[in-house]
């Protein structure tokens, strides 16, 4: 039986509407994942440090204000910088549909909007931390 | 008010229908009865299911005549017949000059009032050119950075001719010093000047999170600005105490009608404390609730806040004047039930939400556009709710009479049972040390998150049917309505302007009327008067924000407050 899966979700930029990330933290608790909130205002320094510290299996954010063209691509950045490329990066939020495609081109794994039940985004989150652990075996 | 002997009929009747209806129980067409905040709903509501009506003094003391104590029927006499309620559409985005131009577009269209959003930056107290403003200037709303900002947001509008409400908390002070410095400028005397802050920073710690001081000199910045506005600005409404954000962070309705009514009460007590007289400060409060999509829950919300507002008015707080006993109130549609699926249809939540707000005897409404589950509201998107507003207004005839479902048996049961609800969360707070401690230890958070992770699990389980989400879906659907983006140059153009303001002003004497501020901050002065000061200087909102950060310190969250539920 795999490890727990750890996921560390937090609230880029100065948005602080958090209804919805801690739906998903109850949520993944309530799936029997370990999950890691940081709260509000991180910087994309403070969430991949916290990540790599916390040795967590996938990155969620919550962006709501219409900043993720912005906080999305500076995690990643981020996220290269500290080699922690093999962490899972995915999101939730009012994000139009041509920017998803675009997000998901530079490396976000998946993005949910409203209306995504969390029974999808444990199954999603699942998957994707099997399919990782599969390639990392292979390699 | 019904006579014994009418009950004794009533309830035998009551009696055979509970033998007719016993056989048809087993057949129910959902699987629960019950509101959108999960209160069970009885099978039928009669005379009987209303305590008291059996008293002779039922009426006047629960009900009574619209505009009159305890108003449960409307704060007005005559309600819409005299005035329609105030269509007030909150907008704002991109740079000054952009919503200048939507200002002057609303005001020809007959439009009441201004009502203006900020972006996160300013809502923060960061300027365009900060670093953590990266990505979110112009997005949520209109940047200002200084008040050559808001010269520009206000040109061509004369102060004494509009009301204007500006959607602002933490730095709520900064933004009406620079207001008033407009008015100064253009010659329009203080007396003059009217509009609305929400200036509610206790649910910002509550729900929406957009603080930046600590709770206590953030109530400071508050009592000092009502204290300015009562000798100097009366007709300004100094705070709008929000059950809005309360409601969208995922609170039922009798949580959001509590922790609202206790944030006023706590305001209240502040400005007594320091010394202010109550009813020079109280009726210059108004109330901000949510029109969720519960019709009967939210009409007896309303019902049941001013009748709580003004018992513990009059006699808890002793206020003589009645204009302190009146709660006066703006509705907002709810967001959070909007879907993204099949946006269409939330033009009919939308209206049936506002009806619930109109039969509630809203003073101020505005009604949200179709799509902003998808991205900032499209010209026509704002236009088509409006239109609903005046449809209500205009076709169907709910404006004709006060309180039109008062004496309503399931209304008035379910405004009794708000305000029990409502009272004993009251009692809960005062028990666990009062409104800050609450926030605190995270009682209100725990409880919102608690409520609205229920809520997601009552749709998953499909207990609770949102029509195109968890039923009635279509298969690959298109979103085919426009959507309104806003350009990247935005943020640019805005970061110029306010390196070149920075440059252009006599840097001497900001960096003095800051240094006032800093002192008086730390002492014990009035914050606006030296805020005003700054502002006149062209200190930018970010400027004045760091020393007040540097002398008070920035609140973070406490764990408690961040647990999930």
């Amino acid at each position: 039986m795999a490890e727990k899966i750890r996921v560390l979700l937090a609230k880029p930029g100065l948005d602080g509407h958090d209804r919805g990330v801690k739906v998903i933290a109850a949520a993944f608790r309530d799936a029997g994942m370990e999950v890691i909130y940081t709260g509000l205002r991180q910087t994309p320094q403070m969430i991949v440090d916290a990540a790599v510290q916390e040795d967590v299996d996938a990155i969620g954010l919550s962006i709501l204000s219409g900043a993720h063209m912005t906080l999305f691509p500076a995690v990643l950045k981020e996220m290269k910088a500290k080699g922690a490329e093999n962490i899972i990066l995915f999101g939730g939020g009012i994000i139009p549909d041509e920017d998803i495609a675009e997000l998901e081109k530079e490396g976000v794994s998946k993005l949910f909007t409203p209306g995504a039940s969390t029974e999808e985004i444990v199954s999603y989150l699942r998957s994707a931390v099997k399919n990782k652990s599969d390639d990392e075996q292979i390699i | 008010m019904y006579s014994k002997k009418f009950l004794e009929i009533l309830k035998s009747g009551l009696d055979q229908w509970d033998e007719q209806v016993a056989p048809l129980r087993g057949k129910k067409s959902m699987p629960r009865f019950f509101t959108v905040s999960g209160e069970d709903i009885d099978e039928l509501y009669t005379p009987d299911s209303v305590d008291g009506v059996d008293q002779d003094d039922y009426f006047e003391k629960q009900i009574n005549h619209p505009g009159v104590f305890p108003y449960t029927r409307g704060v007005h006499h005559n309600m819409y017949r005299g005035r329609l309620w105030t269509m007030r559409q909150f907008a704002g985005m991109g740079t000054p000059k952009q919503t200048n131009e939507r200002f002057h577009f609303i005001l020809k269209q007959g439009g009441g009032g201004l009502s203006t959003a900020f972006d996160l930056p300013t809502l923060m107290g960061y300027d365009s050119d900060h670093e953590r403003s990266l990505g979110e200037v112009g997005k949520c709303g209109v940047a200002v950075d200084t008040l050559a900002d808001m010269e520009i947001i206000f040109e061509g509008i004369e102060l004494d001719k509009v009301s204007t409400s500006m959607t602002i908390n933490s730095p709520a002070s900064i933004l009406l010093a620079m207001y008033l410095a407009v008015a100064e400028k253009q010659g329009v005397p203080f007396e003059k000047v009217r509009g609305t802050l929400q200036n509610d920073i206790l649910k910002e710690y509550i729900a929406q999170k957009e603080f930046i001081f600590p709770p206590k000199p953030s109530i400071r910045l508050i009592t000092d600005m009502m204290d300015f506005c009562t000798r100097k600005v009366p007709q300004w409404n100094t705070i709008s105490v929000s059950g809005y954000h309360i409601r969208e962070a995922g609170a039922t309705a009798a949580q959001e009608l509590a922790f609202t009514l206790a944030d006023g009460f706590c305001y209240i007590e502040s400005a007594i404390e320091a010394g202010q007289n109550v009813d020079e400060f109280a009726p210059r409060l108004s109330y901000f609730f949510n029109a969720h999509s519960d019709f009967f829950e939210e009409i007896a919300k309303y019902r049941a806040a001013r009748r709580i507002y003004a018992r513990h008015m009059r006699d808890k707080y002793k206020a003589k004047d009645e204009r302190s006993w009146k709660l006066r109130f703006h509705t907002q549609t709810a967001g959070c039930s909007l879907t993204a699926q099949q946006p269409e249809n939330n033009i009919v939540r939308v209206a049936l939400q506002a009806l619930s707000g109109v039969l509630g005897g809203t003073q101020s409404l505005h009604t949200n556009s179709m799509d902003e589950t998808l991205a900032l509201p499209s010209e026509k998107a704002v236009l088509i709710a409006l239109r609903t507003q005046q449809v209500i207004a205009y076709e169907s005839g709910v404006a004709n009479t006060p309180d039109p479902l008062g004496g309503s048996w399931f209304v008035e049961a379910l405004t009794d049972k708000l305000e029990a609800e409502a009272e004993a969360y009251f009692a809960e707070i005062e028990r666990r040390g009062g409104v800050l401690n609450c926030i605190e230890e995270g009682f209100f958070q725990r409880e919102l998150a608690r409520s609205a992770y229920e809520h997601q699990k009552e749709l998953e389980k499909k207990d609770r049917v949102i029509v195109g989400v968890n039923d009635f879906t279509l298969e690959d659907e298109k979103i085919d309505i426009p959507v309104l983006k806003i350009d990247r140059r935005v943020e640019q153009d805005q970061c110029a302007f306010v390196k070149k303001i920075k440059t252009e002003r006599d840097n001497n004497a900001v960096q003095a009327t800051l240094e006032n501020l800093r002192q008086v901050a730390a002492a014990d002065g009035n914050t606006f008067e030296a805020i005003y000061d700054c502002c006149k200087a062209y200190a930018s909102v970010g400027e004045m924000c760091d020393v007040l950060r540097d002398v008070w310190g920035e609140y973070v969250e406490t764990q408690a407050a961040m647990q999930v539920s």
